[in-house]
């Protein structure tokens, strides 16, 4: 039996981005909350700018609680799924320690895609197959969400819409806000500067890109080093904004934030009359029950779903917040693959440069475009950044010119190694009847419970929104002076991802969704569940940011609606 | 966007003050490149073995490398390795290559640890090379001539040959891989020795701030030589972060 823990007002599982943040609102309000988190603290003395050991070695996620539970991938019910790697951190602050950062609005279409779709082009221009539904709100009712884990967690950016009044400097294509960042944006770079030129060239309003990253002191944290270590590395000087060195320290201080670390949830539990009670996990080798007022799941996307279906009752035999059969259904992984790389004939001056430090073209994303003639709908925010390290600069491609090694390649990549920049594409994806996740029948974690199962695949709207971006990139490249130019193919089967959504859609009505317009189950009123998960529209650009709105506003909807949400 | 460049230099200079935690090993690396690259450059039929000095015959850095173990490889799996590493990224008009980086000290360190999972892998595809070589040249993979050596290896890489452990192909693209790893990966691990593969693709090194300026001469900048753990911070025997506070000290509690 596991052991019983005094009870509190609200469990959070998962301390990352989306429960980070959650947790700020409630703690602020009175509430007692633990969260409880799988991995554990790190420092900036962890964050070495050491490629090997975090790029290639993947430190630390290669030896946590979720790389034992790694989701199998197939493309199709017809395949055999193979397990891959899991691309999510365990530690306090989740992946936000080492994520890239782009810290994103999603634009008003995305919102209300099908309204929007319908209206324009017509209902049949969207997918047959796809059930994507609007959000049960629009943009204007998100956004100052928005503008609050803005400024609480601090993100940089260059507003392009304040209140109507458009400014080119950033995204003409962005929904009004309330005010401008709290941060001027990244600075530019070199290479940064030449892309931007060629896309005014072109006629396109490039812009810097919004990141949780401090561009000046910022609530005590000093300005980015640009020393260029963010992919899969945490910041050494803490200007990289993670909920671990923003919000969550901010709510410990009020003295109502239990942090757990290393605390392993493995069961939701539900009472027969259809609430939850709390849940269970084990840490070291002991097993214990955390009874609480409210259960917030914030596990990411793929954790999310599986401990629901994993959580089996009486009131729910079939997994909880699931006997409307809608658990695991809506599943999209962004399809952030079929990028374009370039080479060009001058060193790009990009070794410390960022993946969050880029440049970004909206033209050709969402609706900003006239689709009539077109065979698709949404499309891709085009990025172009300056990450550059030497194990990967090495490993280049060598465009067809040279043999990969020898004494032809050593000279290649003598000449070439600052010369190359790879895009990155990020586009609308869309759920369909076929793309879901359930439990793998063969393959276990370290306990022996089964890991999640990935059955998804890009169809047609997503390859030719690709092959569409692909020649925009194309352009803008050559545009620049690129010299070769490599097109990546669509790709297929739908792998693990970091930009993961659906599972526990968000939507008014019951059928076809599982939780309600606050995030809260359509059958289970005390849970709340956060992240990309109750996302009903991928976006064509990074969704952590709008996973903290969202995150921020369940929460601070169950502190003011603390007894009807409780019962 | 002009960044604050004050602001840049402040803190950069601030963590640039942390020194090596152990200046002697600094230098005795340098002194190990220095005298390494002196005794393979005369004698291009060198191996591991042949740079070796008598114990306090010569320098400090000579008995480090008379000490170094060999982790996992045999002594011939070594030697095999070795060229291998000098086909794929060699020594020649160009400068320094894999070999004088020491890429396969770092690949035997690195199978008794992060890539155990490939011991046996190596162990069967080196094994398989060699094979091939007798099959070619009646000679162990080390003594055939350079074109002998690439034509094998070519065959390797593209020819699916018998014997290699998971294919012949996927021997080869992990050799390349590691070999990679070897001459560019941070020289803590045991490989880019004297940063020769970072000054190979003129990397300026790893900084932990970079201004505008610095950026603005790109590969220009004066390359700095400097390993990740030459920063205390990230060792050790880091005392403290001096003005960076460490969350943890903030609250949670250990256990439930």
């Amino acid at each position: 039996m596991p052991r019983n823990l005094p009870k509190t007002d609200v469990v959070i599982v998962g301390m990352g981005a989306a429960g980070g943040v959650a947790a700020l609102p409630l703690t602020n309000a009175g509430l007692k909350v633990v969260g409880l988190e799988a991995g554990g603290w790190l420092s900036p003395r962890d964050f070495a700018p050491d490629e090997l050991r975090n790029g290639a070695r993947n430190w630390p996620q290669s030896v946590q609680k979720a790389a034992g539970e790694a989701p199998t991938v197939r493309a199709t019910a017809a395949d055999q799924a193979v397990q891959g790697g899991h691309p999510m951190m365990n530690a306090v602050g989740g992946t936000t320690m080492h994520y890239w950062a782009q810290s994103w609005r999603l634009n008003p279409w995305d919102f209300q895609l099908v309204t929007a779709t319908r209206e324009r082009y017509g209902a049949s221009r969207i997918p047959a197959a796809s059930t994507i539904e609007d959000w049960p709100f629009t943009y204007a009712e998100l956004e100052p969400y928005y503008d609050k884990v803005e400024y609480a967690v601090g993100i940089s950016g260059q507003a392009g819409n304040v209140q109507g009044n458009i400014n080119p400097a950033g995204n003409i294509f962005e929904g009004a806000r309330n005010r401008e960042y709290p941060m001027r944006p990244l600075r530019a770079s070199p290479f940064t500067d030449i892309m931007g030129m060629a896309a005014r060239n072109l006629g396109w309003n490039p812009f810097q890109g919004p990141a949780a990253i401090t561009s000046e002191l910022y609530d005590g944290r000093p300005p980015c080093q640009y020393h260029g270590f963010c992919n899969k590395g945490g910041c050494h000087v803490q200007a990289k904004s993670s909920t671990a060195f923003t919000v969550i320290p901010k709510a410990v201080d009020t003295g109502n934030l239990e942090v757990v670390t290393f605390a392993r949830v493995i069961n939701i539990v539900a009472d027969n009359n259809g609430k939850v009670t709390g849940v269970d996990y084990i840490k070291g080798n002991e097993t214990f029950f955390q009874p609480a007022d409210v259960v917030l799941l914030a596990s990411y996307a793929y954790e999310n779903v599986r401990l629901l279906q994993l959580s089996k009752s009486r009131a729910f035999p079939d997994g909880l917040s699931n006997n409307a059969g809608q658990l695991g259904r809506h599943y999209m992984s962004h399809h952030q693959g079929s990028p374009v790389l370039a080479l060009f004939d001058r060193d790009l001056h990009n070794w410390y440069g960022l993946p969050a430090q880029g440049v970004a073209i909206d033209e050709w994303a969402d609706d900003n475009f006239d689709h009539a003639e077109l065979d698709f709908i949404g499309g891709a925010n085009l990025w172009v950044h300056t990450d550059r390290k030497p194990m990967a600069a090495a490993k280049m491609s060598t465009f067809g010119v040279v043999p990969s090694w020898g004494s032809d390649w050593k000279a290649f990549i003598m000449k070439n190694a600052d010369r190359s920049n790879m895009s990155y594409i990020q586009k609308t994806t869309l759920p369909y009847e076929d793309n879901y996740l359930d439990l793998d029948p063969m393959v276990k974690d370290s306990l022996g419970l089964p890991v999640t199962r990935i059955t998804a695949r890009y169809r047609d709207n997503e390859k030719r929104i690709a092959a569409f971006s692909q020649d925009k990139m194309e352009q803008w490249y050559l545009e620049a002076g690129a010299i070769e130019v490599t097109k990546f193919g669509p790709g297929n089967a739908m792998g693990a991802s970091t930009h993961a959504y659906g599972g526990t859609r968000m939507g008014l009505n019951s059928d076809t969704n599982v939780v309600n317009e606050w995030g809260f189950s359509h059958e289970a009123p005390n849970l709340g569940i956060l992240g990309g998960s109750v996302m009903g529209s991928s976006g064509s650009r990074n969704p952590t940011l709008t996973v903290q709105a969202l995150a921020w506003r369940t929460s601070e909807y169950l502190a003011n609606n603390w007894r009807s949400v409780v019962g | 966007m002009a960044g604050n460049n004050n602001n840049d230099k402040t803190q950069s200079e601030h963590l640039a003050t942390d020194q090596p935690s152990n200046p002697s090993r600094r230098n005795l690396l340098k002194g190990v490149g220095v005298v390494g690259a002196a005794a393979l450059s005369g004698a291009a039929t060198s191996n591991l073995i042949a740079a070796d000095a008598p114990p306090g015959a010569g320098s400090a850095a000579d008995s480090i490398v008379a000490r170094e173990a060999l982790e996992v490889l045999t002594a011939l799996e070594a030697e095999t390795l070795e060229v291998i590493c000098d086909c794929l990224i060699p020594s020649d008009d160009n400068g320094p290559g894999a070999r004088e980086a020491r890429a396969v000290h770092y690949i035997d360190r690195s199978l008794a640890a992060h890539n155990s999972a490939a011991r046996h892998d190596y162990m069967i595809g080196l094994s398989a090379v060699n094979d091939y070589a007798h099959q070619t040249g009646n000679k162990a993979f080390h003594q055939l001539d350079r074109d002998q050596q690439n034509a094998i290896l070519l065959a390797v890489q593209n020819d699916n040959l018998d014997g290699f452990a998971p294919s012949s192909g996927g021997f080869f693209n992990m050799v390349r891989s590691h070999t990679i790893d070897g001459t560019f990966s941070d020289p803590y691990y045991g490989g880019n020795r004297d940063f020769i593969g970072w000054d190979m693709i003129r990397y300026p090194g790893i900084r932990l701030g970079a201004s505008e300026s610095d950026v603005a001469q790109g590969a220009d900048l004066a390359p700095n030589h400097q390993s990740a753990y030459d920063h205390s911070t990230y060792t050790k025997m880091a005392q403290n972060m001096r003005g960076i506070p460490d969350s943890r000290v903030r609250g949670g509690r250990d256990h439930a």
